[in-house]
Order: C-alpha cells, then sequence, then structure tokens
C-alpha cells in the first residue's frame, strides 16, 4: 500500500487582483517507510502540498491520501496518524523545552514516558538544557526539539517542512543522521529543502519547480536522466573563464559550481577538444579538465530550462 | 480531559511568563478605579458660585453671607436678572447660582414659609449633587437658629434645580463603566492577541495537525483570562466599597453572575477577532476601534445615552457593555433583583450565544 | 586610497556578561576582495558583523572599516558600507521603485541621480517596464538580486551580505553570484556569510568562525589542501565539529 498518494493537485491563491498558481497539477506517491524528498528553492510550492497533505489547506482540485485516508473527508484520521514539523520551527519561545514536550505529547493524547524510546536519542542531546526557555535554544537545539514534539506521538508518516533551513551544515548532517535512524523504526518521512545536495541522503526525490513537478526518481535516477554528458572545467581566471564558455554557440549550459564550472554542449559530439579550443584563445594557467557525472543540482538546472 | 487541563496550564504559563502584561492586567482596574474615584472627583472647596437676590432684605442677606463664608463656595457674582443666570453658567463662571424670590423675608416670618432655589450645572453630576447637598445643609443650619426661639417653625423650602442633567445620572457611573471596560479590555483583546499569536509563531499549525478538537482549543484558550477577570472584579469590587463606599446594594450573587455572562461576551467577541485577524498589531487595533471605543462611549457611562442623538441611541443598543452597565447599576448601585433586569440580561445572553456561536463555527480547522 | 585594506580587526572582542560572543579575531580584508565569513549557529558571526557595521561596541580590541573606527566614526562607516540579508532586504509592500528611491534617498542620492540608476539597474536586472511592480510579487531570485543592486547603489567601499541566498533556485544562485563577482571587479569589497559550501569556493579568502575565534583563514584552495579533503564542506565539518559551545 502506497503511505501518500498525490494525484493532479491544484491550489491558487488570490490576492487581490494577483493569483499565484501554488500547484499546478501535481501528481507522486510514496511508499511505506520511505524517505521521500520534496526538492525545489523557495516560492516552489513546497509549503503549500505540506499544508493540504497534513489537512492544513484544502487544495481546489485534485486528492491525496495519507495512510489511506483522504486528506479532505477523513481529515480527523489524518491528524491522529501524523507528525508535522513547520517551516518555521514552531516551538513556545516561553515556555522551556520540557514543558514544549510535554505540552505537544498532552494535545496527541499521550505522554513523554510512553513513547520515550522514540525520542531517546534526538532528546538526550538537548535534555541538559530541559529547564531553558525554547526561544534562548541554537537553530541546531530548536531543530531536534521541534523533531521530538513532531516525534512524541510516534506518528505513522512524518511531515518535515525544511527542517535544515537557516541551520548550519554540522546541525544538517546530524539531522538526516537522525531521519535516517527513524526510518529503521518504520516511519515514513516526508521532507522538504532548499538543499540539492540533501537529495542524496533521500530514497526517493521530486524536484519541485514554479509548482510542478520535474521529476520524480530516486537520486541515482534522475542523474542517470541528464541528457548530456558534463565537463568539469577550471583555471586561474575562473570569471573570465565562464563568460568566455558562455559566449560559444556550441555551449548548453556552464554554471560555477565550487572551484569548477561544469559545461554541457548542445551538440552531443563536441567533446574535450572544444574546451580547449576556447580556452587556447584566453590567457589561461593551472587548466583542469575532467569529464564527470553531474548531481542533482545539475539535473535540477538541466531540468529548469 | 488531561489534554485539555494542560492547554490550561500552558496558557497559564504564557499569562504568568509576561510579568509586564500580567502587572499592567492586574494594576489596569485598579488604577482605573482610583483614578476616577479620587483624582477625577472636583474637589468641592472654592467652588464659584453666584447669587439673584429678588429680595434683598436681612434674611436673605443672612443666607447669602452664610453661604458665601463657607470655604465650600465663593461668591464671585451678584445677578440683577433671570437671563443673568443663564448667561453666567454659559461662560462657564460659576457652578451653582442661588435665587432668592421677592419678598423672601416676609414669606420666612408671616407666612412661616420661604423658598430658595439652587441651580446647579450638572454636567458634571457629581459636584453638582454635592454643591446642592452642602448649600442645603448651610440654610437648614440657619433654619434651625431661627426655630431655637420659636413655638411654630419657619420653614425655608429649598428647591433645587439641575442644569444639563436633571436626573443626576452620571453618579458612581463609573465603577460599573470601569468594570465593562476591563472585561471588554481583559477578555477581548487579550484572548485575540494569544490566539494570533499561535498562529504567527506557527504553533497553530501544529495544534490543529494535532487530534485536539477546535472547540476545545477555544475554550482552553479563553478560560485562563476567564480567571484573570473574575480577579479582576474582585478587585474593582473591593475598591469600590471600602476605597470610595459605594455599595453594593443588592445581591451580590446575581452581580457576580451578570459578570461571569458578560465575560464570556467578551471572550466570544476576542475570539471572534482573532478569526479574522492574521497580526497581533491588526487584533489590538480590531479590538480597540470595535470594542474600547463603544465602549467608552455608548454604554453610558461617560456620557448619557438620553441625550445622543436618535442613530447614535440605535448604535448603542448593539454594544454589549451597555446592557452590562444598566445591569451592573440596576444590582449594584439601585439594589435591584432580577426581576427588574431579565430583559437586558436576556438581550445579554442572546447576544453571547450569537457571538459564541459565530465565532466557533467560524474558528478555522485549517489555515 | 594609499591603504588598500579596507577592514582591518585586531583582537576584536565582544563579551555578554560571562559569555565571549567573539573571541579575540583579528583579520584584514582587502579592497575588491571576496571575504567569506563562516562559522556554525551562535559561533560569533553575527555578532563580529554588528560590530564591523558600527550596531553593537566591540568590549575590546580594534577595528576599522574603511578606514574609519569603529568606536568613533560609525556614522562615517555607515555612509560607507552596504547590507543586505535574507530575513530583511526590501519592502514587499512598495514597488520596485518605490524602494530605489527610498534606499538611494536614505544614502542622499539627488533624484536625478535615482532616475539614473533605476533605469540602468532596471537593464541589468532584465525588469524593464517591472518599476511599479510591488516588491511582493516577485519571484525570491529577483528579489535577491534587486535588493543586492540597491545595497550597492550608493558605491559603497564594503557590502556586507548575510546569507543573501538562502532558499533560493540553483540558477538564481549563480545569477547572483556573478553579480557579486561583477561589483567586487568594480573595487567593491565583498563580506559575505553563507550556509552553502560551494558558495564559499567561490571566495577569495574564507575566514572559519568556531566558538568565537577564527579558527582557520585561507583560500579554499589552501584550507583545502591544509585539512587534506576536497571540498570546502568538509573542511567545515571538521572545524565545526570541535565545537563546544551549545547554545546561542
Amino acid at each position: 500500500m502506497k503511505t501518500i498518494t498525490v494525484e493532479q493537485l491544484v491550489k491558487n491563491y488570490q490576492n487581490g487582483k494577483v493569483v499565484t498558481n501554488a500547484l499546478k497539477g501535481i501528481s507522486f506517491s510514496v511508499d511505506q517507510g520511505e524517505i521521500f524528498g520534496v526538492i525545489g528553492p523557495d516560492g516552489a510550492g513546497k509549503t503549500s502540498l505540506f499544508r493540504i497533505l497534513t489537512t492544513l489547506l484544502e487544495a481546489d482540485s485534485g486528492t491525496a491520501t495519507v495512510d489511506g485516508f483522504d486528506v479532505v473527508k477523513d481529515f480527523k484520521k489524518i491528524r491522529n496518524c501524523v507528525g508535522y514539523m513547520p517551516g518555521r520551527f514552531s516551538l513556545y519561545p516561553d515556555l522551556t523545552v520540557q514543558e514544549n514536550l510535554e505540552f505537544f505529547a498532552s494535545i496527541f493524547n499521550t505522554s513523554i514516558e510512553e513513547n520515550y524510546d522514540l525520542i531517546k536519542e534526538i532528546y538526550q542531546q538537548i535534555e541538559p538544557f530541559k529547564n531553558r526557555r525554547a526561544g534562548q535554544l541554537s537553530g541546531g537545539m530548536k531543530q531536534k526539539l521541534a523533531l521530538s514534539c513532531a516525534l512524541i506521538h510516534k506518528p505513522t508518516v512524518l511531515f518535515l517542512d525544511e527542517p535544515t533551513t537557516g541551520v548550519d551544515a554540522v546541525s544538517r548532517k546530524e539531522f538526516w543522521e537522525m531521519l535516517h535512524r527513524l526510518k529503521i523504526q518504520g516511519i515514513t518521512i516526508l521532507v522538504s529543502t532548499a538543499y540539492m545536495d540533501e537529495a542524496t541522503l533521500c530514497d526517493r526525490v521530486a524536484l519541485i519547480q514554479n509548482g510542478q513537478l520535474l521529476s520524480v526518481n530516486t537520486p541515482k535516477g534522475i542523474i542517470s536522466e541528464y541528457p548530456n554528458s558534463l565537463w568539469a572545467i577550471r583555471a586561474n581566471e575562473m570569471y573570465a573563464l565562464l563568460h568566455a564558455i558562455k559566449a560559444d554557440p556550441d555551449i548548453e549550459s556552464c554554471y560555477p559550481f565550487g572551484q569548477y564550472h561544469h559545461v554541457a554542449f548542445k551538440n552531443p559530439e563536441s567533446n574535450q577538444k572544444k574546451l580547449e579550443q576556447i580556452i587556447q584563445n584566453g590567457k589561461y594557467t593551472d587548466v583542469e579538465i575532467k569529464t564527470i557525472t553531474p548531481n542533482i543540482e545539475d539535473c535540477f538546472m538541466a531540468l529548469m530550462n | 480531559m488531561k489534554q485539555f487541563l494542560i492547554f490550561i496550564k500552558k496558557e497559564w504559563l504564557h499569562i504568568w511568563r509576561d510579568r509586564r502584561t500580567l502587572f499592567i492586567l492586574i494594576w489596569m482596574p485598579i488604577v482605573q478605579i482610583l483614578l476616577y474615584g479620587f483624582a477625577l472627583t472636583n474637589e468641592v472647596k472654592n467652588s464659584k458660585i453666584a447669587i439673584f437676590d429678588q429680595a434683598k432684605d436681612d434674611a436673605s442677606r443672612a443666607v447669602s453671607n452664610r453661604i458665601a463664608a463657607s470655604r465650600y463656595f465663593s461668591l464671585v457674582k451678584n445677578l440683577h436678572t433671570y437671563k443673568d443666570i443663564d448667561a453666567t453658567f454659559k461662560q462657564g463662571k460659576i457652578r451653582m447660582a442661588i435665587v432668592f424670590p421677592a419678598g423672601f423675608r416676609n414669606d420666612l416670618l408671616h407666612a412661616n414659609h420661604a423658598q430658595i432655589q439652587l441651580i446647579a450645572d450638572a454636567s458634571d453630576p457629581n459636584t453638582a449633587n454635592t454643591l446642592a447637598n452642602y448649600a442645603t445643609a448651610i440654610i437648614n443650619d440657619y433654619q434651625q437658629e431661627l426655630n431655637q426661639h420659636q413655638d411654630l417653625p419657619y420653614t425655608i423650602q429649598v428647591q433645587v434645580r439641575m442644569l444639563y442633567n436633571p436626573e443626576l445620572k452620571g453618579a458612581y457611573n463609573f465603577v460599573p463603566g470601569v468594570m465593562a471596560l476591563v472585561l471588554m479590555l481583559v477578555c477581548a483583546m487579550m484572548t485575540s492577541i494569544s490566539i494570533v499569536k499561535e498562529k504567527e509563531i506557527g504553533t497553530m499549525e501544529v495544534i490543529l495537525v494535532s487530534p485536539l478538537k477546535p472547540f476545545r482549543i477555544i475554550i482552553a484558550k479563553t478560560i485562563p483570562y476567564l480567571l484573570v477577570s473574575l480577579l479582576n472584579i474582585a478587585s474593582i469590587l473591593l475598591l469600590s466599597v471600602y476605597a470610595l463606599g459605594v455599595p453594593i446594594v443588592g445581591s451580590l450573587t446575581l452581580l457576580l453572575a451578570e459578570s461571569i455572562l458578560f465575560t464570556i461576551t467578551s471572550l466570544s467577541v476576542g475570539i471572534l477577532i482573532s478569526n479574522t485577524a492574521k497580526t497581533q498589531q491588526t487584533a489590538m487595533f480590531t479590538s480597540m476601534m470595535s470594542l474600547f471605543l463603544p465602549t467608552l462611549l455608548f454604554s453610558g457611562f461617560l456620557f448619557p445615552v438620553e441625550n445622543m442623538p436618535a442613530p447614535l441611541q440605535v448604535i448603542s443598543n448593539i454594544v454589549p457593555a451597555r446592557w452590562y452597565f444598566i445591569i451592573v447599576k440596576a444590582v449594584m448601585i439601585k439594589g435591584l433583583g432580577f426581576a427588574s433586569i431579565w430583559k437586558e440580561t436576556t438581550i445579554l445572553l442572546g447576544m453571547t450565544v450569537a457571538l459564541l456561536g459565530v465565532s466557533i463555527y467560524q474558528f478555522k480547522t485549517r489555515l | 586610497m594609499e591603504n588598500n585594506q579596507v577592514i582591518t580587526a585586531k583582537d576584536l572582542t565582544k563579551k555578554f556578561g560571562d559569555f565571549v560572543a567573539v573571541d579575540h579575531i583579528s583579520f584584514e580584508v582587502e579592497k575588491g576582495e571576496i571575504f567569506g565569513f563562516l562559522g556554525a549557529n551562535g559561533a560569533g558571526k553575527t555578532t563580529a558583523m554588528r560590530m564591523l557595521c558600527g550596531l553593537s561596541l566591540p568590549t575590546s580590541g580594534v577595528a576599522t572599516v574603511a578606514g574609519f573606527d569603529i568606536y568613533k566614526q560609525t556614522e562615517m562607516i555607515k555612509k560607507r558600507i552596504g547590507y543586505m540579508s535574507q530575513k530583511f532586504s526590501l519592502y514587499e509592500d512598495l514597488t520596485v521603485f518605490e524602494n530605489i528611491r527610498f534606499y538611494g534617498g536614505i544614502y542622499g542620492l539627488r533624484d536625478e541621480q535615482i532616475r539614473q540608476k533605476t533605469a540602468s539597474l532596471m537593464k541589468q536586472l532584465h525588469l524593464e517596464g517591472e518599476e511599479k511592480t510591488m516588491v511582493r510579487s516577485l519571484p525570491l531570485g529577483w528579489k535577491q538580486k534587486l535588493a543586492f543592486s540597491i545595497a550597492i547603489v550608493h558605491d559603497p567601499a564594503i557590502v556586507f551580505l548575510d546569507e543573501p541566498t538562502g532558499g533560493v533556485d540553483p540558477v538564481a544562485r549563480r545569477e547572483f553570484w556573478s553579480m557579486i563577482y561583477d561589483a567586487s571587479e568594480r573595487g567593491i569589497t565583498i563580506f559575505v556569510t553563507t550556509h552553502y559550501m560551494d558558495e564559499a569556493e567561490y571566495c577569495d579568502r574564507v575566514s572559519i568562525m568556531v566558538d568565537g575565534r577564527i579558527d582557520a583563514l585561507d583560500s579554499p584552495a589552501n584550507l583545502m589542501k591544509n585539512y587534506g579533503v576536497n571540498s570546502m564542506d568538509e573542511v567545515f565539518l571538521q572545524l565545526a565539529r570541535k565545537a563546544v559551545r551549545t547554545a546561542e
């Protein structure tokens, strides 16, 4: 059975005369026990999708089910079985760590003791600060507390809307490790992020942009769908190099990636020689050219165009 | 049930930890009562008066001198025509005028019965009343002195005329008025702000996704404010009885029951506001504009409703505080029982049921 | 300028009670340099940036920004810097032109200059004809690019960018960086914080703060070489994991 199914969801917002199409008819499904990533920039429609699935919003058209329940008709049943962590960690800043956790446990008719096993590993890291007000925690600790609160009632499906936004690289890494341990417990996780590099940590991902899905696949599958072969190039004058490459009519795309530029050609027959030819016209030193496997960000940008 | 209690506990923590707001909530009614009760009560020392003496005999002069010599009054003008009285009042030069009819002494000594007219500016009813009482007391003194040597008593009939506000509506008005104001403010404004705050910090999303029923969310959020309001009612009543000497003439139980009813009315208004407001500021301004000002203006607290233009009188009917105000005055000041306020109570109850119904129906189970 | 250093900091320290938010940091930034300022949440980046922008007085240490002392000449500093952050950059309920006019006005640009700047900005950003569009209805990528252009509308000596590209789509993010390069070529110094480690690699030099100290400061290539790794991500993780501080 599919834990989440989404069929042709459409959501528009009207603000005065301006209509925003947040979701333009998207469909996908998530298997039980999967970590499914919804990956795209801000404004792509991720939060609208999450709010529809957590029964907080009604779609204009299309259907969706969570754990077999319809998100509109059976919204009460869904509210009993899902855990939800909204984009802004929704904690009470004036309550302490423990008070927040107790409160969220009780509104789901449970107690901290009852499900302590599930959150133990995460909560233990913040337990030394349990009498501190949530408003005084660092980003990473807030994130852990919010996750504990979302897990405390042992949900079957966990919705995490941009849990790693504004959190530093170390905390992000730790967070993903926690998600993988939760997956082992059989919890289905739908997670959204604007960080493309987090895609590879998911079992499957949906790339989303402007309310449309660009692709739904395993991270490997998405990479294998990349249409061109890709080169990485670097030299001493990176910025001049970028302009020189972009100016060539044969180039499909050239994007900076850290110390390299990633280059794809329109004509599949063009190859390394073409790049060398472009370089010869300038006065570059320390040139390095190599073929590379695209990453999710390469794929995303290729799909955007 | 446990869910529910924990929710209430959480609300208490919010209120308790925001000490500054709590401080204001508790002290505001006390300060208001003291302010209206003492600071704004007019000093009746050296109040300016005018005398229109048509008799100009030794009896009228004797009374005039006694009044003018009193520390309460200071005579600023002797008037010569009836018209002058009106004009002097309008110029705001005096607070009271004393009129002796022609032949005052004659009436007193030969008919044993004379009249004095006191005309007071009752737009400030407290002061007007006090001044009239003082003047009457001085006249009575004089009358008693005369009567010491008399078998057949002389009587001076004091005829008091209150200008501008003949029925002296407004005496003790501030206690019921402050009660209505404070309850509206605490219940409606604070409830709406606390609900909207949860929307702002995003916790509302998580609560809505929980199995907690929206109806219970609302009730749990309002109960702590209900308690704070009861505390406020208690402090207002204690102050008014012991510090201001405004007694509770009628039934205390009835008064408290009616106050709780009005508290629930205010709470429903608060929920109603929070349903539409998206930010705390909006909630606050909506409360101010739609509750605070109408309560102040239309409840009869500051301005007698009867003196307002007809359209405003009609508007005042939809202000819940107006009915509560009438009820409190009836029970507390006049000592009337439920029989005489059942109509107002029914109206208030009807409003409450309607408001509560609409606000719960409108409360969004989704965003 | 005779002195090519736009920022100099020596033993700059900020304490809040017993808590040492910024602990004796020393560094220099040269004119036109793109300087990456990295660190985990709570490492002290924000506090350090506030001091350099003249918003907060240091507890001890010395520093100059654009040649001005950060203790005494904060008003002069504010005239010579630009600032943009992810959280707040533009007024959403004003139009594109109104935003430009407002910020231009703050920095004392004349109406004529503002009109010229607006025209050239619109062209540069391919936003021609959008002057009267509410900023609210622009896509995030455009908003951030516009915000950056406005932050440098008065040709500051240095511009501080606080996580300018958070949540922006990958293409717009690269367009944004290309604007950063353009500004740097024009001699504007860039001081930028980011959570994207590939962006750290675009910087000329990168400093990494851990527990209020600067634990590493070098070019990305040298840092990777010194730590024996292939990406800035790994350099950052190695350093940030040493942190003992947990709260902000």
